[in-house]
């Protein structure tokens, strides 16, 4: 309690642990616009993640590779299992997707700028394939999506893998969403929409429900495209042992697991916070999946929602993934949330790092936009260089540490390399809690 | 006329051979024998020529068709004509659900019914119905014309675009934003010549039109209810 007689000891304000002042602002947000949160990114929310796990270097047991001078090899192929023209890429890292309209051309252009000098590959969205990005990408994946923007069997010819698009990691379940304040002429004629109004795509693909459907539309894709690219089936993670198993009966080359981490261009907060499962729980269930059907490493798994580092990429492989994709990182490679914006970033009432109003088209840093001005602030050769001195510096820090647990090979990580060092990612993980021989839920235990 | 029988030759077989013809081909003619309900017949053709199947189909016969004029002589499964880009598909029995789904172009006339969710997202395509559809048939309809000389199911036109909706018979109900509106002169005309190319004996005064009420462009709260 408070009182006003100053001549006794106060009581402290104490701030509620429940009732935050981020919460607070929110309630009052709310109650004073009648619409919930909309922004960009993925979850914000502290979840159990690869900094959670460290590697066991190699010892006595095993012995490590000699760093620059012992090969570590790092590239990947993907869609070997019933495509003619399976995508070869030097690196295990690739660029998630993203669609013009959420990004600015240049941006796009800096994305396969960057991607085709690293030797990995970049993927369209929710909006059609341009020109520019199929000019300045070596090997581009083509989205297919439930709203089908832009979509038409010339642009499906020219792509270099097709992608499904069931769900992702930002809202599994969810379908997508563009503001009309991001709605050029141009994408506008690309999406066959009215200039300016609020884009909604379906959650659901509009001709087909369930594997059973899934798989007959896969079988229409490959009639169409001559069976020469892979098709992926990506899903967002929520149930990833029964959705990989799913799409790989379905027929699916690739299966990309996006976990909550993953970003959005604009969805509902509540979404992006509340619904899904941290891409650290996603992983070895959808292994599992793939070795319960015999088809670990035939069909291959690319795990997104999160990666930023080598480590995080040296980690997700290890724990049986065969590529990773990077959307978020990709753009802060690029320039996003950059803190020579933070004056810019102030007037939009926010901060270097916490920038996530994607939607709303005023990205100072001319990335999440379509306004001619800001857009022209990056530049797409230079951006796409740091695209690319980063995927390598990615490349370098996954070989620096598969070679210090003896590999010779990214894929030759295994879950035998790592431990956890809290009870949640040993649970998640699958991998003794460091120091243990255990983990919660490891067979014949008990636990 | 050039003959492919499905019951000795391969859907591969089949689809390539006909993504092949090249506009100065000399086989423009070709009927395919034994559909049997086989999927994905006569996907992705890219060419003007002429296509029997005599028959029924499975899903997906003629997705993403360019040019081509495709005719089944049975009844088509689910997503007929998905994503065509142009050309013409008529049908002259049923069609199962999604036909014409995402369609951008081109005419696609069926003689039966059509089921649920006929034409969702069409995003340009003409699409003539002689009989009924069913329930939510355009929902997120962009743009385009579907006409419907029988009944509406349930929740015709829901999420409504730019797409015109013509039914000549009973609608069960209206989707969200989806509203009648005035038959003007231009409509008419329009849809005489949609009735005339789809070689359809039926009076455009006789139809109604219908479409987006435009309410759901912009988020507006008091429009909530409607989402």
């Amino acid at each position: 309690m408070t009182t006003h007689d100053k001549r006794i000891p106060q009581t402290a304000p104490i701030q509620s642990a429940t009732f935050t002042n981020p919460i607070n602002a929110e309630i009052r947000r709310a109650a004073a616009t009648g619409i919930y949160d909309i922004r960009g990114g993925g979850a914000k929310r502290k979840v159990p993640h690869f900094d959670d796990l460290l590697f066991l270097g190699a010892s006595i047991s095993r012995y490590p590779l000699e760093g620059y001078r012992e090969k570590c090899d790092t590239r990947v192929t993907l869609g070997t299992r019933f495509a003619k023209n399976p995508i070869e890429l030097d690196i295990p890292v690739t660029i998630a997707g993203m669609s013009f309209g959420a990004l600015s051309a240049q941006a796009k252009e800096a994305l396969g700028r960057g991607a085709s000098a690293a030797g990995t590959s970049t993927t369209t969205g929710d909006g059609g394939m341009t020109d520019e990005e199929r000019g300045h990408s070596t090997k581009l994946v083509y989205q297919y999506l439930p709203s089908r923007y832009g979509m038409n069997p010339d642009d499906l010819r020219r792509a270099d893998a097709i992608e499904i698009v069931v769900g992702q990691g930002a809202k599994p379940g969810g379908g997508g969403m563009l503001l009309g304040q991001k709605i050029s002429d141009r994408v506008a004629e690309m999406r066959t929409l009215p200039k300016g109004i609020d884009q909604r795509s379906a959650c659901r693909h509009p001709d087909w429900t369930g594997p059973d459907d899934l798989e007959i539309k896969i079988l229409e894709l490959r009639e169409i495209t001559g069976w020469q690219v892979p098709i992926y089936v990506k899903v967002g993670g929520t149930r990833p042992y029964y959705d990989t198993a799913l799409a790989v009966k379905a027929g699916a080359d690739v299966v990309v697991l996006d976990g909550m981490q993953g970003g959005t261009a604009a969805t509902q907060d509540v979404f992006i916070e509340h619904v899904g499962l941290p891409t650290l729980a996603c992983i070895r269930p959808a292994v599992r999946a793939l070795q319960d059907m015999g088809m670990h490493r035939e069909v291959q798994l690319v795990v997104s929602g999160g990666i930023r580092s080598g480590a995080d990429v040296a980690k997700a492989l290890a724990l049986g993934a065969d590529a990773v994709a990077i959307g978020t990182a990709a753009l802060i490679a690029l320039g996003d949330n950059d803190p020579k914006w933070e004056s810019e970033y102030q007037k939009l009432g926010t901060t270097t790092g916490a920038y996530d109003d994607w939607h709303e088209g005023r990205d100072p840093a001319g990335i999440t936009t379509q306004d001619p001005e800001l857009a022209a602030r990056l530049d797409p050769v230079e951006a796409g260089r740091r695209l690319r001195n980063y995927l390598k510096v990615m490349t370098l820090e996954a070989q620096t540490i598969a070679r210090a647990c003896g590999h010779n090979h990214l894929h030759n990580l295994e879950p035998e390399d790592l431990c956890a060092l809290t009870m949640e990612a040993a649970a998640m993980a699958q991998v003794p809690l460091a120091g243990t021989d255990w983990y919660p839920g490891k067979p014949g235990t008990g636990y | 006329m050039q003959s492919f029988d499905l019951a000795s030759q391969s859907l591969r077989d089949l689809n390539a051979t006909l993504q092949a013809s090249s506009a100065q081909t000399n086989a423009t003619q070709w009927e395919i024998l034994n559909p049997r309900g086989a999927h994905a017949i006569a996907v992705g053709l890219d060419a003007p020529i002429e296509v029997t199947v005599r028959g029924s189909t499975g899903y997906y016969c003629a997705g993403m068709n360019k040019q081509a004029h495709v005719h089944i002589t049975g009844s088509a499964g689910p997503g007929v004509a998905e994503n065509m880009m142009s050309g013409t598909v008529i049908i002259d029995g049923d069609a199962s659900q999604y036909a014409g789904a995402t369609g951008r172009g081109g005419l696609l006339v069926i003689r039966g019914n059509a089921s649920s969710r006929c034409g969702i997202s069409m995003k340009g395509i003409d699409i003539v119905v002689e009989g009924n559809i069913g329930h939510m048939s355009a929902f997120m309809g962009q743009a385009g014309n579907l006409v419907v000389c029988g009944d509406a199911g349930d929740a015709l036109g829901d999420s409504l675009y730019e797409a015109r909706l013509f039914v000549r018979g009973s609608v069960k109900s209206l989707g969200a934003d989806c509203i009648e509106k005035e038959m003007r002169p231009e409509h008419l005309e329009i849809l005489r010549d949609l009735l005339a190319r789809a070689g359809v004996d039926a009076r455009p005064e006789e139809f109604r039109r219908y479409g987006s009420a435009r309410k759901l462009y912009n988020f507006d709260i008091d429009n909530a209810a409607e989402y």
